[in-house]
């Protein structure tokens, strides 16, 4: 039997930490051929990583330890190899790129200068490199690539930027690609931009292409295998199809079930007169537009989602509604007033009503502060919602409501994971009794389980207690599951408007078309089909 | 770029006037240079014309207006104690200053970077560990002390050195030596604590991934990354070294400007002690300046 490219046998990793030894990986074994795409899939904590930076010596040892297996490259092992030989693997034979480009290239030097430094430390001459370089910009359509070699990485944008990346993994031509969520911080028409460059490459070099993702849709556009992992162990693997069709382990058949975007769609039910209407918001910073004239109204317990790539005025939109910055101009008309020339005062009477959810509940949570420390601030805060001798009882229904536990009161935010972080911002916002909550890609940060279960509360909140909600996300399929409305923006300006069905079944604008078009599914034949429909209008 | 310049020179013009000011009546609260300077057997006319003579019966105020009228026009007085325009006598002075502090500081930054990048390669390994206390003492030992410690053993029982003074190269081993050592300990941990950050950081890893040596992987990935912190802390013990270190510059008898400063401020030679601090000052103003330009050539985000 001929060697597969890469093979990991009974990979086993375990980091040594001061709270005791964490089983990163257990026993893993997975293969991958030349020309061939294996994915690997999982959450969080699921140690997808790992037997990544195992194969590209990235580990620190300590406090990381190979305890057992093998990772064979063409039959050869490269954990028995000694370090400077693993040198000489990394970038000629086996390359990989990474989440986010941003902070993985050197923010001092030039990209250029990079890009040849992959190639003159595998012995090619300085003027060789410079041509390479221009060569591989070209390749992955780098705009002005002569020009482009001399800039510094602040002074591309994300999709370049994995451009630069791409080019400088592939300098050497690799057997082997590793890509660590690749697109996870990029737009979606940027995502299948870069997943098709990906794709490309690989039917002109023949690599085999290991990808780690947590998104199902980025497997099914990309993967011809997939194996999935849990909590350091591989629980499944098959074709993407097979595994897709017809998931055996529990947490494969939980984890297709979790994926956004196959519910119902909500119909607009809601009745009566607006509670907030948005006329002609503006805002610009120095000389750029970041809003150039939003208007919308929401009503009581009804939810917009407001959707767009980074830099459509999306959340600039959420901070001038909720006076974290000051509008330029327009109107806002909360119940009658208007929210954007109201006395401070006036406003923080207000605040109450209007709430905020943010992305990131790490940074969102003072540390130093106990759940319920942060719960009751609110009443701290504004006294006349409960008195003090309730504060307790109130905050533990709070957290009952958000599916947390009271005994959860005295902890701190580290000692909770993400999801359940989110849920304490949640039932913080909860405590001031809000009519409208604006959540600014609240569950983005989220494993898509989690994501599942937090969409399911605030559900629950709508329809219990009739908040309305302003959801800013950048992922169409969880919008299209929970919102009513569906605004999209680009470029600070509401390009269409409509009810979910509306948008989602017969989007009328260009724009909306090409973004649907490049959110990614998670069912593999309607992903080919999708994409071979895009390929069709494209030529 | 020049109007950045232009801006800085305009707030460190501000700072100077203040520090003139404080400075100017301050020393004026010191004692009066006539009593000083006369025999102590010398009459009460012979003082008043002392005073008339270098200006000191006028009032305060008018001392003053004379005093930053002269500055303007790059007059800084004469020396009472030398009789020789302040300015020259303080700048004789601060070039052995200015010496004293570039080779020093020269010496600090190269072995600090070095030792210092080294140990946060190995953390926790024996060099980490071995440097981590060296720097530590070094940082929090008295410097005075080190110094009369220094003279015994080398000067005085060993021979090997000259006690203080000048005059050969042998000269300048001890006070650069006593000098080198707080700064050294202080920067060493501050490149270690910036070079861990700079060395855990996600493009060492991208430089790993592709297959760079150790060695370019600390001195060039992360060093220049880690540098910012690190030249504002030597931009700050240079800025102490540049003042004067008064208290080595005693102990060795060497001619520097802080020497100059306490010999000045204890024989109320008033002129001499507002020029040595102008010159200083102006000085750190353009090693400031100098550090701000570092920041841009180290780090293209930054620009001004």
């Amino acid at each position: 039997m001929a060697d597969h490219l890469l093979e990991v046998r009974n990979l086993s990793v375990d980091f040594h930490t001061v709270t005791g030894t964490v089983h990163a990986v257990r026993n893993i074994s997975y293969y991958l051929d030349r020309g061939e795409t294996l994915a690997i899939l999982g959450e969080s904590g699921s140690g997808k990583s790992v037997s990544s930076s195992a194969i590209m010596n990235l580990i620190d040892m300590p406090p990381g330890k190979i305890t057992s297996g093998e990772i064979l490259l063409e039959g050869k092992d490269l954990l028995k190899m000694s370090a400077e030989a693993r040198r000489e693997v990394n970038g000629r034979r086996i390359a990989m790129i990474f989440q986010d480009p941003l902070s993985h290239l050197n923010p001092v030097y030039t990209v250029g200068w990079q890009v040849r430094e992959a190639l003159k430390t595998h012995g090619i001459s300085t003027t060789q490199a410079q041509a390479e370089a221009l060569r591989l910009f070209k390749r992955v359509a780098l705009p002005d690539p002569e020009r482009a070699l001399d800039k510094y990485p602040h002074e591309f944008s994300g999709g370049q930027r994995q451009r630069v990346m791409i080019a400088m993994a592939l300098a050497l031509k690799p057997d082997l690609l590793i890509a660590d969520e690749p697109t996870t911080a990029l737009d979606v028409t940027v995502q299948a931009e870069v997943l098709a460059l990906l794709k490309e490459l690989q039917r002109e070099t023949g690599m085999g292409v290991l990808i780690i993702t947590h998104d199902l849709g980025v497997v099914s556009e990309v993967a011809d295998r997939v194996v999935v992992m849990e909590k350091g162990q591989l629980v499944e693997s098959g074709t993407v199809r097979d595994v897709y069709r017809n998931p055996q382990h529990p947490y494969t058949k939980k984890l297709i079930a979790a994926a956004p975007g196959k519910g119902e769609m909500h119909e607009p039910e809601a009745q009566g007169e607006p509670i907030l209407s948005v006329k002609n918001a503006r805002k610009s910073y120095g000389g750029f537009d970041a809003l150039k004239g939003v208007s919308f109204d929401l009503k009581q317990g009804e939810t917009v989602a407001v959707v767009g790539e980074s830099g459509s005025g999306k959340s600039t939109l959420a901070r001038i509604l909720l006076r974290l910055e000051e509008p330029d101009g327009g109107t806002a008309h909360w119940k009658g007033k208007d929210l954007f020339t109201m006395s401070p005062g006036d406003l923080f009477k207000l605040r109450r009503d209007l709430q905020m959810v943010f992305q990131d509940p790490t940074q969102s949570l003072n540390p130093r502060m106990t759940v319920y420390q942060l719960i009751s601030e609110a009443w701290v805060i504004h006294p006349e919602i409960l008195p003090k001798a309730k504060w307790r009882e109130r905050a533990a229904e709070l957290l009952g409501q958000v599916g947390l536990s009271p005994e959860h009161m005295g902890r701190y935010p580290h000692q909770f994971s993400g999801g359940q972080r989110q849920r304490i911002a949640i039932a913080r916002a909860l405590a001031l009794e809000p009519k409208l909550i604006v959540c600014d890609e609240a569950v983005s940060a989220l494993d898509v389980s989690v994501q599942a279960q937090v969409i399911t509360l605030l559900d629950k909140l709508r329809k219990e207690m009739g908040i309305a909600f302003i959801f800013i996300a950048h992922d169409l399929p969880l919008v299209r599951d929970f919102a009513d409305y569906v605004m999209v923006m680009q470029k600070g300006e509401v390009v269409e408007f409509g009810t979910v069905a509306q948008v989602f079944d017969n989007p009328q604008k260009p724009y909306t078309q090409a973004l649907l078009a490049a959110s990614l599914d998670p069912d593999p034949d309607v992903q080919a089909a999708n994409r071979n429909a895009r390929l069709a209008t494209a030529s | 770029m020049l109007s950045f310049i232009r801006k800085r020179a305009f707030a460190s013009l501000i700072s100077l006037i203040g520090l003139l000011v404080m400075v100017f009546f301050l020393s004026r609260l010191t004692g009066d240079p006539a009593s000083l300077f006369l025999p102590v057997e010398a009459s009460a006319e012979m003082k008043a014309e002392f005073r008339a003579l270098h200006g000191l019966d006028q009032p305060l105020l008018v001392q003053f207006g004379q005093y930053v009228g002269n500055v303007v026009t790059g007059d800084l007085g004469e020396s009472l104690r030398k009789a020789r325009p302040a300015l020259d006598v303080v700048l004789e002075a601060f070039v052995w200053t200015l010496w004293l502090a570039v080779i020093t500081m020269t010496l600090v930054t190269v072995c600090a970077i070095v030792v210092g990048s080294l140990a946060a390669f190995r953390t926790g390994g024996f060099f980490d560990r071995f440097s981590s206390m060296v720097s530590l003492i070094g940082a929090s030992v008295p410097d005075f002390w080190l110094a009369i410690v220094a003279i015994v053993v080398f000067a005085i029982q060993l021979s090997w050195l000259p006690t203080s003074g000048t005059g050969t190269l042998s000269h300048w081993i001890l006070p650069i030596c006593v000098l080198f050592v707080r700064p050294f300990g202080i920067i060493v941990q501050v490149v270690r604590g910036s070079m861990i950050s700079a060395l855990s950081s996600a493009y060492v890893k991208t430089a790993r991934a592709k297959g760079v040596k150790s060695g370019p992987i600390i001195f060039i990935h992360a060093l220049r990354n880690a540098m910012l912190p690190v030249i504002t802390v030597i931009g700050d013990q240079a800025a102490s070294l540049l003042n004067g270190a008064v208290i080595i510059e005693t102990i060795f008898g060497f001619p520097g400007v802080g020497k100059l400063m306490i010999d000045s401020i204890l024989q109320r030679d008033f002129n001499v002690v507002l020029a040595a601090i102008l010159v200083t000052a102006f000085a750190i103003f353009l090693m400031n300046l100098v550090i701000d330009l570092a920041y841009a050539l180290l780090d293209p985000r930054i620009r001004y």
